[in-house]
């Protein structure tokens, strides 16, 4: 892919993660990685949302949060999981509060290693994000 | 008397990364009271030292939080350290101090930020950040991480810097206050953020008091309490004064921070003239028993880190009390007769870390 086909908007949410990964995601938007220059926006309407990035594992509280924000996104939706602990709970996977990675309750697409993920990592998983955004929409236009 | 009516705020808000839930109670524009759920980020990582010996847990004390996550790592080790009565030596302690402070400043400009944004000035946020990265760009170079750099350790820390990488910090920090000059003028003396700041979100002495705030917000209400004056680290042998101002508004929080950032820059000077040539760490032998409270000033207030071994690898009880949880009393009582315009900005206005609060 040379150029990317479509200026994707994300949505950003923090499970139970530790802040490290989530403060990383905000760094990608700002100067010095400023993902904005290749479209990228961060809103914060899951309506508008064509990318859901996820740091931290799940757990019963915010387990419903998560499903209604991928609820009322619209299709076709990428679901990102930044982080180790999105990935598959990381360092809390022994807490009891902790029930796992976000593919507990998610069909996740894309995973972005790194405990705290690295800004390089996180641009990297958006674009194969994007990529895949152009497959699924495809599909859909074929109506498979 | 108008209706009431309740208005839901989060758990997924744009002015937040993290989540936190509040229900609003408002009398058409006015908040009456502010009803808090919190536990979103709950993960129960007090309770892991019963599966991680004490010396691994060292990486989970560092992930309460990933901003301040340095400290969190040296309170813990400290604390450790204190119960098996080991003597860190004096080079660590030092880079323990100039690390700390480094990330005093990295997380007030960064909330400085997440303020500017909250408030609508979307390129002081961006200004902001772009200083914060050459505070991330000096992490990287001395520790390899980011954001969570796992050189602390029981006994001492892991990596050195050398004299030529400390005048280079020292050459950074004097280019980058001009830069943070010109943003502190922004934050001060703007008109429309004026407005957005002066007067709102009065936080009084006595209130101050009587709910325990600390940290920068306690401070700026005028009451003169810094952890770092009892003297842990190296802080017994540096000099500084403690920042305070009588207001208690969001403008006093927000000069005091800024003000704190200029003293962290002092305090690493002096720290990197008087840096002592000593070994880093010391090799630790037995485990800890018996218990011991260690307080540290977190950039968002005083911490406690409470450790209890029982002479064996597994520690019996750790046990984190966090800064923003002693703040939010303070701010749901700002939160109280405010307008609902300035509710983002008021719960920022405590530097609010849900992650660590709930741990
Ligand atoms: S992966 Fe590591 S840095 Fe990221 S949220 Fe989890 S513990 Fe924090």
């Amino acid at each position: 892919m040379s150029f990317a086909s479509k200026s994707p908007w994300l949505i950003h949410y923090d499970g139970s993660s530790c802040n490290g990964c989530d403060i990383e995601v905000l760094a990608c938007l700002t100067p010095v990685y400023d993902v904005e220059r290749f479209g990228v926006i961060n809103t914060g309407n899951p309506k508008h949302a064509d990318i859901f990035l996820i740091t931290g594992g799940i757990n019963k509280q915010n387990e419903e949060v998560v499903k209604q924000i991928y609820d009322q996104m619209p299709s076709p939706k990428v679901v990102v999981a930044v982080g180790a602990c999105a990935c598959n709970g990381g360092i809390f996977k022994e807490c009891y509060n902790i029930m796992g990675g976000v593919d507990k309750v998610l069909p996740v697409d894309i995973y972005v290693s790194g405990c705290a993920a690295r800004p390089e990592a996180i641009i990297d998983g958006v674009v194969k994000a994007v990529a895949l955004l152009d497959e699924k929409s495809k599909s859909i236009s074929q109506g498979r | 008397m108008s209706a009431r009516s309740i208005v839901p705020f989060g758990p997924q808000h744009p002015v937040l990364p993290e989540p936190i839930h509040l229900d609003l109670v408002l009398e058409d524009e006015t908040v009456i009271e502010a009803i808090p759920s919190i536990g979103f980020v709950h993960r129960g990582l007090e309770k892991l030292v019963e599966k991680k010996d004490f010396q691994d847990y060292v990486y989970v004390a560092e992930r309460i939080c990933g901003i301040c996550s340095f400290i969190h790592g040296m309170g813990y080790c400290s604390a450790i350290e204190s119960t098996m009565g080991i003597e860190v030596p004096r080079r660590a302690e030092y880079l323990r101090t100039i690390w700390g402070e480094m990330s005093r400043i990295h997380s007030h400009l960064l909330w400085l930020g997440l303020l500017a944004d909250a408030f609508g000035f979307e390129s002081l946020f961006m200004q902001s950040w772009k200083l914060r990265e050459k505070i991330l760009d000096m992490f990287e170079m001395t520790t390899g991480g980011r954001v969570i750099f796992s050189v602390n350790q029981i006994g001492g820390v892991k990596r050195d810097m050398d004299s030529d990488t400390l005048k280079l910090f020292i050459k950074i920090f004097d280019d980058m206050k001009k830069e943070l000059t010109a943003l502190t003028k922004a934050f001060l003396n703007d008109y429309s953020v004026n407005t957005r700041l002066k007067g709102v979100g009065i936080l009084t002495k006595e209130k101050a008091h009587e709910l325990g705030a600390v940290g920068p917000m306690m401070r700026s209400s005028g009451i003169e309490i810094d952890t770092r004056k009892l003297g842990y680290s190296a802080y017994n042998e540096l000099d500084f004064q403690v920042i305070t101002s009588p207001v208690g508004d969001s403008y006093a929080r927000t000069e005091v921070r800024i003000n704190e950032i200029f003293q962290s820059i002092e305090i690493i000077r002096q720290a990197a003239q008087k840096i002592p040539d000593t070994e880093l760490s010391l090799v630790v032998k037995g485990f800890p028993s018996g218990e011991y409270f260690m307080r540290a000033e977190q950039p968002r207030g005083e911490a406690i880190y409470y450790v209890k071994g029982n002479g064996t690898k597994f520690l019996d009880r750790v046990r984190v009390r966090t800064p923003t949880f002693a703040n939010l009393p303070s701010m749901l009582e700002v939160l109280k007769g405010c307008q609902l315009a300035d509710v983002p900005t008021l719960i920022l206005t405590i530097d609010p870390c849900i992650s660590c609060t709930e741990r």
